[in-house]
């Protein structure tokens, strides 16, 4: 399990303890100069600041020397999850459609924020992960927007992954998270490397991030370890 | 010496001249003693930021050893590791080998001029202290003090200085855990912005930013050098005028990424072991700082050649070179020998890490530019002979007057105008909700957040160094107790902030204060400043909690005077185990609310005094450091024995808004009340929105009542039983049985969260 770590990532570590500690699936930090190594299972692109957010949230860390081995590794059906600041460079990089824009409320946004789980496919779906959840956000562009006919087709073939109760940043059809069409890479403004611990506000991560790791899980399922 | 290459730098150096930069006529001459011979420019530059209040503390130095600095009591945890002014941020010992550095600085003047930019990059300051000592920065608050909140100028202010905290510390992915904000008219102008970063160690990691080893290089990492921030340390040691904004270029410009790659690379370079000898943040003064304070606590001479210094701008002179204050900038100096470790480091993270110079033999500051010496003077002079001022002090006399004040001047409120005070109160922004301000600081990032902003304290797991103990930060200060009363008012201030933690299950440990007042030449304002002092001294020595470390920002006066003094008190404490981190909000129905330490009887420079009477006077709360002590033992101990589920200290506003803002959690609560205080004989406005010390409400289960009520009573604290929370969301208070308050808990809630939404015309 490799997590990506660009100029300006910040939740890099939080996804390493959530994943590696917490989950107890081994995952190490990968600098975005080196390349992806032959056995990575998985990859996280972690929230941050990549490149300060210059030009664009995420524009400059598609021309990052690893993308080109993370785009391969998509291709060929590895498993991509892009959370928050990961998301906005998996737009960028055309790795999912659409983009984030500045949210409507023009401030950024920290707090526990109530979310619906979509139905989007037997890995992601409501009955693995419940109904409804919540996950911290922590953003101050997470406002999604695609053209119409690309949200016709995410909305048709079932790739919102989730959607806001309560629209903090004017998301279209309030849409916090996706999948691409093949199924394989994830992309969500919330974080759930966040709420995996007695201490955090609650523990949906958990159910999140399991699911994404599901087919590397089928010999042992994810427990959690105490830390 | 040989002219400066630039001619321009070339000038007399006139009385004119010397006034511009800060410097008395008797202090010119003591520089030209030290010289035996007249300054040039580029040096007279040199003297007048190292020698600015900000840099020398030539007003406060003797002040400020009054301050205890480390334990009396040796056995105890929070034993100082680096005391305050020894570096960069003082260390204090967690256990296990574990240390906290932190500090908290000002950023008020820059603020004032440019909200942003002001507030962001002391953001940025205040986290490079921290991480230059070698720790990982886990969590940021800030105290903010803004005037009324109704002045359209003010709301600028309070916008740009969120915004730019946030924009700062959110980009670092550092948790911002709010803080404290008051908003009082004497700060119309005159904002204060205080940021404090706290960071963790291992004892054996601690860095010193002392240049030594003859011979060794001195590297310049980060970005380029640019004209902002000339002579930042001067400016922020001045009045502020209405001509203030012309000066706009002294407001440095931040660049949190910059910031965030200079962390992770300084961290990067002192885990290889032995290579750095000594770091230094460019912070005040930036480069003139840098160099002489390390070659001074390194007992060296060094020598800089400012052509290897990296530049964003062509044709700058030697003066502004070593003026600027450009930020995110490090001095390091390493081993001979293995320069190519740090320069691999800094590749990495495309930083420029330049080699500016060495450290030398002597105790010569010499900087070269062009070929040419451009200043070489004795480093000590520079760091530890600025003139110490004693000034004159006499008592103003609004504070003779307050010691006077009889209670009897206020007409007593009618139990049917208490909904309306307490309305009131509630809607005041200063006692209002804070969810508008930190619901735009990332505070949890790091995964460490434990009990989120707006609690007595914020709690941050210390997952980040693989343990399982929590860090409790709390800032506090009352301007108006201090205003009324120097002494007393600093003592509050120090008081309330430790029984804040102890609210939260910590034990105090240190503290780092900011002393925020008026021009120290005036009088009355030197006098504020010294009582202040003596009585934030003497409660730290009472409690044995040492400063560690702090900041003095002087001159804060704007237009009608100077502001209130303003020692902001913040104090870091430890949790030891998850199970006693401890909430300020009920945690359910059926609560016993307990009252500790007594009703209160005083209503001198009360909240409710400005609010119903628009008043800022009367005779400030009594404070029994004795009394308080207790009540902060039986606290921690209640909360050990499992005794105390919530607990909430009383502060502005009295007893029935803290009893409210306990009820103000997630779980619309509400409570029947019952206050039998018919024996007490005290007012009523004294009894529900007094502010006496030394007090908290807890939330104690049914079960445990009669073993908490025990408890108090050993520790010969006052425990009245108060009632009980309910399902139902309404508010029922009683008094000697006479129903005096019924509302419904989620309109008074809404006045409280809207405080300040409202104010600044934004929906939540």
């Amino acid at each position: 399990m490799a997590i990506l770590q660009f100029p300006g990532s910040n939740c890099d570590w939080d996804a390493e303890h959530a994943v590696d500690q917490v989950m107890g699936i081994p995952a190490k930090r990968v600098w975005h100069k080196d390349s992806l190594p032959s056995e990575t299972e998985a990859v996280v692109v972690p929230g941050g600041f990549s490149f300060g957010d210059y030009l664009r949230c995420g524009a400059i860390a598609q021309f990052s020397p690893i993308m080109s081995d993370l785009k391969n590794f998509a291709d060929r059906g590895g498993q991509v999850l892009g959370i928050c600041n990961g998301f906005q460079i998996l737009c960028e990089a055309g790795l999912l459609p659409g983009a984030l824009i500045r949210n409507d409320c023009l401030d950024f946004r920290c707090l526990n924020q109530a979310l619906q789980v979509e139905d989007s496919n037997e890995r992601f779906n409501s009955s693995k992960i419940n109904h409804s959840i919540s996950l911290p956000i922590a953003h101050g562009e997470g406002n999604y927007r695609v053209k119409d006919s690309t949200l016709e087709e995410l909305e048709s073939n079932d790739q919102v992954l989730l959607r806001y109760l309560d629209n903090p940043n004017g998301s279209i059809n309030d849409i916090a998270g996706i999948r691409n069409l093949k199924g394989n890479v994830y992309g969500m403004m919330p974080h759930p490397e966040r709420a995996v611990e007695p201490h955090h506000p609650c523990d949906d991560g958990i159910l999140i991030l399991k699911s994404f790791f599901d087919p590397l899980q089928t010999s042992s399922p994810v427990e959690l370890v105490s830390t | 010496m040989i002219p400066n290459p630039d001619p321009c730098l070339n000038v007399e150096i006139t009385p004119e001249l010397i006034a511009q930069h800060g410097l008395l006529p008797v202090e010119y001459e003591n520089i030209q003693e030290i010289l035996s011979r007249t300054p040039n420019l580029t040096e007279l530059g040199i003297f007048s930021v190292m020698w600015s209040e900000h840099c020398a503390y030539k007003n406060t130095r003797k002040l400020l050893k009054l301050f205890p600095t480390e334990k009396k009591d040796k056995n105890a945890i929070g034993q100082v590791l680096v005391k305050a002014g020894e570096e960069n941020a003082g260390v204090i010992d967690v256990g296990e080998g574990w240390g906290v550095a932190f500090k908290i600085e000002s950023h008020n003047h820059p603020s004032a001029i440019e909200p942003f930019e002001g507030a962001a990059t002391g953001v940025g300051g205040i986290v490079r202290d921290i991480f230059t000592m070698g720790a990982r920065p886990v969590l940021l608050t800030n105290s903010l003090r803004f005037g009324d909140l109704e002045n359209e100028q003010v709301k600028r202010l309070f916008r740009g200085v969120v915004s730019g905290i946030s924009h700062y510390g959110n980009c670092l992915g550092i948790p911002n855990m709010g803080g404290d904000i008051y908003f009082d008219s004497c700060y119309e102008g005159n904002p204060l912005v205080n940021a404090l970063c706290a960071g963790i160690l291992r004892h054996e990691e601690i860095q010193k930013g002392a240049a030594t080893g003859v011979g060794n290089p001195v590297y310049y990492v980060g970005p380029g050098t640019g004209r902002d921030g000339l002579g930042g340390a001067s400016f922020a040691s001045r009045e502020l005028t209405e001509e203030s904004a012309e000066d706009r270029p002294a407001v440095q410009k931040g660049d949190p990424f910059m910031e965030k790659l200079l962390l992770e690379a300084c961290l990067e370079m002192m885990a290889i072991p032995g290579l750095v000898v000594g770091i230094q943040d460019m912070g005040a003064a930036g480069l003139t700082c840098s160099t002489c304070e390390t070659a001074s606590r390194g007992n060296s001479g060094i020598e800089i050649d400012l052509d290897l210094v990296p530049q964003r701008e062509t044709g700058m002179n030697s003066y502004e070179i070593m003026l600027s204050e450009s930020q995110e900038r490090m001095l390091v100096i390493v081993n001979r020998g293995r320069e190519h470790e740090l320069e691999q480091v800094f590749e990495k993270w495309d930083l420029h890490a330049a080699r500016i110079g060495e450290v030398k033999n002597g105790d010569r500051m010499v900087v070269r530019h062009k070929g040419v010496v451009v200043a070489d003077l004795p480093a000590k002079s520079l760091t530890d002979e600025a003139p110490i001022y004693d000034q004159p002090a006499s008592e103003p006399v609004h504070v003779t007057e307050a010691r006077n004040w009889q209670i009897d001047s206020v007409p007593e409120l009618e139990p049917n105008e208490v909904t309306g005070a307490l309305e009131k109160l509630l809607g005041h922004p200063t006692i209002g909700s804070k969810r508008w301000v930190w619901k735009q600081y990332d505070h949890m990032v790091m995964s460490g957040c434990t009990v989120e902003p707006g609690s007595d304290a914020g709690v941050v797991r210390l997952s980040i160094a693989g343990i399982d103990k929590y860090l409790a930060i709390a800032n506090d200060c009352n301007n108006r107790f201090c205003f009324l009363d120097p002494y007393r008012g600093a003592q509050i201030a120090f008081v309330e902030c430790m029984r804040n933690l102890a609210c939260s299950g910590a034990k105090a440990l240190a503290v780092t204060d900011n002393l925020n007042f008026g021009n120290p030449n005036k009088p009355e304002a030197y006098y504020m400043l010294k009582e202040c002092v003596k009585g934030l001294a003497d409660a730290c020595a009472h409690f044995d909690v040492p400063v560690v470390g702090g900041n003095v920002s002087l001159y804060n006066e704007h237009g009608d005077g100077a502001i209130d003094p303003t020692p902001v008190v913040s104090m870091v404490g430890l949790i030891d185990k998850p199970e006693l981190v401890t909430r300020s909000t009920i945690s359910g129905t059926g609560q016993s609310v307990v009252l500790l330490g007594g009703f209160s009887d005083e209503l001198g420079g009360s909240y409710f005094l400005q609010t119903q009477h628009g008043l800022k006077e009367g005779k400030v709360p009594v404070v029994d450091l004795e009394a308080e002590a207790k009540l902060q033992g039986l606290l921690i101990g209640g909360i050990e024995l499992g005794l105390i589920s919530s607990a909430h200290d009383l502060a502005e506003g009295g007893l029935l808004v803290a009893m409210l803002e306990m009820l103000f959690g997630n779980l619309n609560l509400g409570a029947e009340i019952k206050v039998d205080a018919l024996d007490f004989n005290a007012r009523l406005d004294a009894l529900l929105f007094g502010e006496s010390q030394g007090r908290a409400l807890i939330g104690v289960s049914p079960e445990n009542l009669s073993s908490l009520l025990d408890l108090a009573n050993q520790w010969g604290i006052s425990a009245h039983f108060l009632g009980q929370t309910t399902e139902n969301e309404v508010f029922s208070l009683k008094v000697d049985d006479k129903e005096i308050l019924n509302s419904d808990v989620s309109k008074l809630r809404k006045i409280w969260e809207d405080a300040i939404p409202t104010m600044m015309q934004l929906s939540q």
